[in-house]
């Protein structure tokens, strides 16, 4: 039976050379096109975003402009350092610089400063 | 009780004498590929999540089933009479589940999940939610390659043809030209199921391969200055923006070809609950538990179509040759526009990752940062590449809908 539909299925699916041909290259097309007509939509969405970043970067730059002195406050806070140590690490098998890699990546990760972080340890996994 | 009657009766009862039948050799043979498809998905790490699966139903199927005359053995786990039958216009049983689930063994259970595309949409959907498309987000030209790299698809589509396969057959014989598997099992579900078994066999294997098939030809098509090129950093994609994409490729792809609903409809969603922020247990169980399960029972149902009477043909050869075709044929195409855009940006695009357009994420997309690590060992291509290479499975969802709204 299998035989009989299969040959039934291709009698009736069989396609020129020519017909083949064209069917190829018009889904190449409709392919090009439908990914090509996405791509605009992307663009002019990624559009409005870009304008609204540069919409709110512009506005919070006029807002520092405009209050020199309360923007110098912060940044006097910022600068100041957090109390205490970090006190002591033990490295297994990590090399001093590995490990202040690590210690920076993850200060990074976390928005914190480093010296607001205690490290106990760190081990290299194998 | 006559013990040598008994015994004589289960011995003719046993696979053993199947061995023994007409065309019961088909069968040894077919154990000992799957044999073979064992050893390259264990040993030699060929996608094994599925291989593995795929080739171990291909041997239960061969051991529990000897085709004879037409019907199957009666402990059969899968009857492909009863397929034919459900495919038959003129059968009682046509498009009958109910006949499956009364008359079928657990593959065939299992199978209908093939069948009606569920499993391979919802392995999209884990897909969807493993995904960060904000490489392609920053680098929306990235949609031109994915594009360029469907080129495989409707070449060796038009190969099969002039090797005498029927319209249903060559669509998805092409369609491995995707490089991407639960494509090529949907679209072959739908349209030839007689050839699921070496159109996914050669689908997961060349995308195993890419690491071979690839490089030579990233090198024939590009000099050692285009692969130095180092791309700029693109910009920062917002929460939003992630947010509104699988909605609004969703809305657009399926307007514009309702067939891709199935698989990019659960792309997207997936995409959806991974970017939203307030569905994490979904994402997590679509990413993880839920596509694992469907793991499963794609593959072991796969391989179950793997009879020797519908795979031991020259067919399957020529699915084979037309395959690696379709496979280069596309990461040539991904690599001429990749270069037509180069020259188009004044150098500033690296051609190599238009090879990454062949979806198979995110092993294409390796391969062009290996390629360009190669060539300047400054070079960090890998997310540049990220862009084309998820381009490439919206890509092929849309060759493989057009394929199915023309010939489905």
């Amino acid at each position: 039976m299998n035989d009989i539909i299969l040959a039934a299925a291709s009698e009736s699916d069989k396609l020129s050379i020519g017909e083949s041909g064209v069917t190829a290259i018009f889904g190449y097309l409709v392919v090009f096109s439908g990914l090509a007509l996405l791509m605009a939509l992307i663009y002019i969405v990624g559009a409005v975003f870009i304008a609204k970043d540069k919409k709110a970067k512009a506005a919070a730059e006029a807002a520092k402009a405009a209050e020199p002195a309360k923007a110098e406050a912060p940044k006097a806070a910022q600068a100041k350092l957090a109390p205490g140590s970090a006190g002591h690490i033990k490295l297994y098998d990590v090399p001093d610089k590995e490990a202040a890699m690590v210690m920076a990546i993850v200060a990074d990760k976390m928005q914190k400063p480093l010296n607001e972080l205690h490290f106990i340890s760190i081990k290299e996994v194998k | 009780m006559d013990i040598l009657e008994t015994l004589k009766t289960i011995l003719m009862d046993s696979g053993f004498a199947g061995f023994f039948m007409e065309g019961g050799w088909k069968n040894l043979v077919m154990i000992a590929i799957s044999c073979v498809l064992l050893y390259l998905g264990i040993v030699k790490k060929f996608e094994p999540l599925l291989l593995v699966g795929i080739a171990f139903g291909c041997l239960l199927v061969n051991v529990s089933n000897f085709y004879v005359d037409g019907a199957s053995s009666a402990d059969a786990l899968y009857h492909p009479e009863l397929w034919d039958a459900f495919l038959d216009a003129e059968s009682p049983y046509y498009h009958s589940y109910g006949n499956i689930m009364a008359n079928g063994g657990f593959l065939d259970i299992l199978y209908i999940g093939v069948k009606t595309g569920l499993y391979p949409s919802l392995i999209f959907m884990g897909i969807g939610a493993m995904t960060d498309f904000g490489p392609l987000l920053s680098n929306p030209k990235s949609l031109l390659l994915g594009a360029a790299a469907q080129m495989g698809v409707f070449l060796a589509f038009f190969g099969a043809i002039l090797l005498g396969f029927t319209g249903t057959e060559a669509a998805s014989i092409g369609i491995i030209g995707g490089a991407d598997g639960p494509t090529a099992i949907f679209l072959t579900g739908k349209l030839a199921p007689h050839l699921l078994g070496p159109i996914a066999v050669a689908a997961y294997s060349y995308m195993a391969l890419i690491p071979m098939i690839q490089p030579p030809l990233m090198r024939a098509l590009t000099t050692e200055k285009e692969r130095q090129i180092k791309m700029e950093q693109s910009r920062q994609v917002s929460k939003t923006e992630k947010i509104l994409f699988p909605i609004i490729v969703a809305l657009f792809v399926i307007l514009l070809l309702p067939s891709t609903a199935p698989l990019v409809g659960c792309l997207m969603l997936g995409n959806l609950w991974k970017e939203c922020g307030v569905t994490e247990r979904l994402s997590d169980t679509v990413q993880n538990a839920l596509m694992n399960i469907v793991t499963v029972f794609l593959g072991i149902s796969v391989g179950a179509t793997m009879v020797a009477s519908n795979f031991l043909k020259l067919q399957t050869l020529f699915i084979v040759g037309l395959g690696l075709a379709a496979f280069a044929f596309s990461t040539v195409g991904g690599l001429l526009v990749g270069k037509l855009m180069c020259k188009l940006s004044g150098g500033k695009i690296n051609p190599l990752i238009g090879s990454a357009g062949v979806s198979a994420v995110p092993m294409a997309a390796r391969v062009s940062q290996i390629e360009g690590q190669k060539a300047n060992p400054s070079n960090f291509l890998l997310m540049h590449a990220m862009g084309p290479n998820v381009a490439g499975v919206i890509g092929s969802a849309i060759a493989a809908g057009f394929l199915l709204a023309v010939f489905g």
